[in-house]
């Protein structure tokens, strides 16, 4: 018996939000990291928080993060990009 | 306030690059690289297992088994390259000397290998009692205990630690309690021993690790690789030295520290500009003065960046024919006890001639445009040199040596 997968869009917001010290509902579907001012620290952070919530791994190097198959563009682009890990990694 | 002047009469180590002194410079001149799996417990468990290990260490080989019980690896470490280091000097303390001689040393993590065995006994093994010597084993100040207790070292002894600048504030202290006559003799350097699995995966989480090498100032750098080791020197007064006939491999010429104030991670360039600046002055040396730099170059994209700028900043028209290396490439990140073992690459270059260079150098980055000495060692005349370490939390450590 395993716990219900908790919504993709609704818990990238939720964990960009706790980084930005805003609202979730505050975050737009095409919100970047560098609109809501969370910087290389809070990303790590909210990389950690995404891999605990989904038990997933995320690749990830905070010194070639374009290179890191992680697409930290904007909040639609990590929504697919862990939509696409936890169906390679749980499915 | 200089002082009284302050020489290096003796020197020792044990890295991933060689259990000597001797050793490890063959192999920065040869540029071998120390780094490949890692072989620890659990290391099928890690993302990035990759380290530069001291290889073939049996600690059986070095000490009895009533001294393993109260060394951890960092002690064990620090005590092979004191011993050494004071062989090397010809000292003997006893008598008044004894007194006035002390023993500081870096190290950021301390016996950490002994508190994850014992973590891991406690809470994954489930057992409920530990050896009686873990508490005398995991402290960061036991192998400056050890030390001063084999060589009898009674003046002052301590430890410092200050993450990756540990060995370089350590040597600092020490260059201060000699020149202000707090002390004429000091065992100095750093130890350190975080190749463990619990070490290990803390490292991974900041994400700030490389899985395939260390490359610093290249374009393609990737991140960090720890290493492990210890180098202890013996710093002397220069009259005490000199009146014994002691052979002195280079004079501590000047040393600096700062604080960034800024971040707990993220390096600050004006930080490390204030270091470099405060060590040339502090020595008397112009930045035409100096032939090698050897850089903190962890190989991440921000250190190197940020490093590379301060240099410019610093050395300004002299920045070109200034030779500036990592000698992390080789060895890894000894975190505490980088500043150390670094030194030994200072020395390289003003006592044999010859700089060592940064190894696994690929592209030019254009935000790191010095002279790396990329991928071989250079023969070049060098009277005086840097050694930076900029820490995390921007605890900034920077020392200057000039040829004897």
């Amino acid at each position: 018996m395993t716990a219900p997968m908790p919504d993709v869009r609704h818990e990238v917001k939720r964990i960009l939000a706790e980084q930005a010290l805003i609202e979730p509902t505050d975050v737009s579907d095409d919100a970047t990291l560098e609109s809501l001012g969370v910087d290389s620290m809070g990303l790590v952070e909210a990389i950690f928080g995404l891999e605990e919530a989904f038990d997933i791994r995320i690749p990830f190097n905070a010194n070639a993060p374009g290179e890191s198959g992680f697409d930290i563009s904007s909040v639609d682009s990590m929504v697919a990009t862990v939509e696409r890990l936890i169906a390679e990694q749980k499915g | 306030m200089r002082g009284r002047r302050v020489a290096i009469t003796g020197a020792g180590t044990i890295n991933p690059l060689g259990a000597d002194v001797p050793a490890t410079l063959a192999a920065m001149r040869e540029g071998r690289v120390a780094i490949g799996p890692l072989d620890i417990r659990d290391a099928d468990r890690l993302l990035a297992p990759i380290g530069a290990q001291v290889a073939e260490y049996d600690e059986t080989a070095r000490f009895d088994r009533q001294q393993i019980a109260l060394y951890d690896r960092f002690t064990q470490f620090a005590l092979i390259a004191g011993g050494q280091a004071v062989a090397q000097s010809g000292l003997t303390f006893d008598g008044a000397l004894a007194e006035r001689a002390g023993v500081v040393i870096g190290t950021s993590g301390g016996g950490l290998g002994t508190q994850d065995d014992n973590y891991r006994a406690v809470y994954e093994e489930g057992k409920n009692r530990v050896h009686p010597f873990v508490v005398p084993r995991l402290m960061n100040s036991a192998a400056a205990s050890h030390l001063g207790m084999v060589h009898n070292l009674r003046g002052p002894g301590f430890t410092v630690s200050s993450a990756c600048a540990s060995s370089n504030h350590a040597m600092g202290q020490a260059l201060a309690m000699i020149r202000s006559g707090m002390a004429d003799v000091m065992l100095t350097g750093g130890s350190e021993a975080m190749l463990c699995f619990g070490g290990f995966k803390a490292w991974e989480g900041l994400r700030v690790m490389s899985r395939d090498g260390c490359r610093p100032f290249c374009a393609t750098r990737s991140g960090m690789v720890q290493g492990e080791g210890a180098a202890v020197f013996v710093f002397e007064e220069w009259e005490h030295a000199r009146a014994r006939g002691a052979e002195i491999l280079a004079e501590v010429a000047g040393y600096s520290m700062t604080s960034d104030a800024g971040d707990i991670v993220m390096p600050s360039q004006q930080g490390a500009e204030r270091a470099m600046a405060g060590a040339l002055a502090d020595a008397g040396l112009a930045p035409g003065d100096v032939g090698y730099v050897n850089a903190h170059g962890t190989a991440t994209a921000a250190n190197d960046r940020i490093e590379s700028a301060a240099i410019a900043a610093v050395f300004g028209p002299a920045t070109g024919g200034l030779a500036v290396s990592s000698t992390k490439s080789m060895h890894g990140h000894l975190i505490g006890g980088a500043g150390a073992v670094e030194l030994l690459a200072c020395l390289s270059a003003l006592r044999d001639g010859v700089i060592p260079p940064t190894m696994g150098w690929r592209t030019r980055d254009p935000d790191c445009p010095l002279d790396v000495v990329p991928n071989a060692a250079r023969e070049a005349r060098v009277a005086a040199t840097l050694s930076n370490a900029f820490a995390f939390g921007g605890l900034n450590a920077v020392l200057a040596l000039r040829a004897a």
